[in-house]
């Protein structure tokens, strides 16, 4: 279902400018409301996996285009339901085979040259990061305020 | 360390330069956590990207957990009272 990404909005207009942490809470939130009201209450598993989602693709808006790995997690969100094994794009000998480990890890890091995935490795961990720091936020502030 | 050189070199006349590797180690080091106890000369490749990994799986599981926790969270208070609780965090 495309609902976690249509939740998400048009991709950031700006993005040498990096993710701001509203712009990130404004479409993590909206995402959020989407599946809170599109998901049956029983189905918390499924509820947990499409907040996931939604966390991803939210991120990944608000890095917008620019980015490789932003670029890498929309692919992999509006195709998946093709469910298809990703098949590791052939490198180019030049550029070396270097961090396989840490290509795994980042979106779309199989295909891309030795400095590119670093610079993008610094880059994804950010919005990572800052992501992960909204959700505990949100969790903590519920927490303390909640029933 | 000297075939490095030769391995890095790309397809285009510009070539990589160790030096230019090193710096982009150090700045992805800066984004890891307790980067302010590490040295900022000569990084080692091997531990910088052993240390992002590490990094990032941890990044992922927290994902993977939070999500689960702000589903329970959906799953009792009603959508308002997570919609007030995301803007008191970010008013913090």
């Amino acid at each position: 279902m495309d609902s976690e990404n249509s939740a998400c909005g048009n991709p950031n207009p700006n993005p040498t400018l990096g993710p701001s942490k509203l712009m990130l809470a404004f479409r993590f939130l909206r995402a959020l409301s989407l599946v809170h009201r599109t998901t049956p209450a029983s189905s918390r598993t499924c509820r947990g996996r499409r907040i996931e989602r939604a966390a991803y693709a939210s991120m990944a808006y608000s890095a917008g285009t620019g980015r490789g790995w932003s670029r890498a997690v929309l692919r992999r969100l509006h195709h998946r339901a093709r469910r298809r094994a990703v098949a590791p794009r052939r490198l180019s000998t030049t550029a070396g085979n270097r961090a396989e480990a840490l290509r795994q890890l980042v979106p779309g890091g199989a295909g891309m040259d030795y400095c590119t995935l670093l610079e993008e490795t610094a880059d994804y961990i950010k919005c990572l990061s800052m992501q992960v720091e909204l959700m505990q936020g949100i969790v903590d502030s519920s927490s303390s305020y909640g029933p | 360390m000297s075939s490095r050189r030769s391995r890095s070199r790309q397809m285009s006349s510009s070539r990589i330069t160790d030096e230019q590797i090193n710096d982009l180690l150090t700045k992805l080091q800066a984004v890891l956590p307790e980067a302010h106890l590490r040295s900022t000369d000569r990084v080692s490749a091997a531990k910088v990207l052993q240390d992002t990994c590490n990094y990032i799986r941890s990044l992922h599981r927290e994902v993977d957990d939070l999500s689960e926790r702000l589903s329970e969270l959906l799953a009792n208070n009603d959508i308002n009272s997570a919609q007030a609780a995301i803007i008191r965090s970010l008013l913090r």
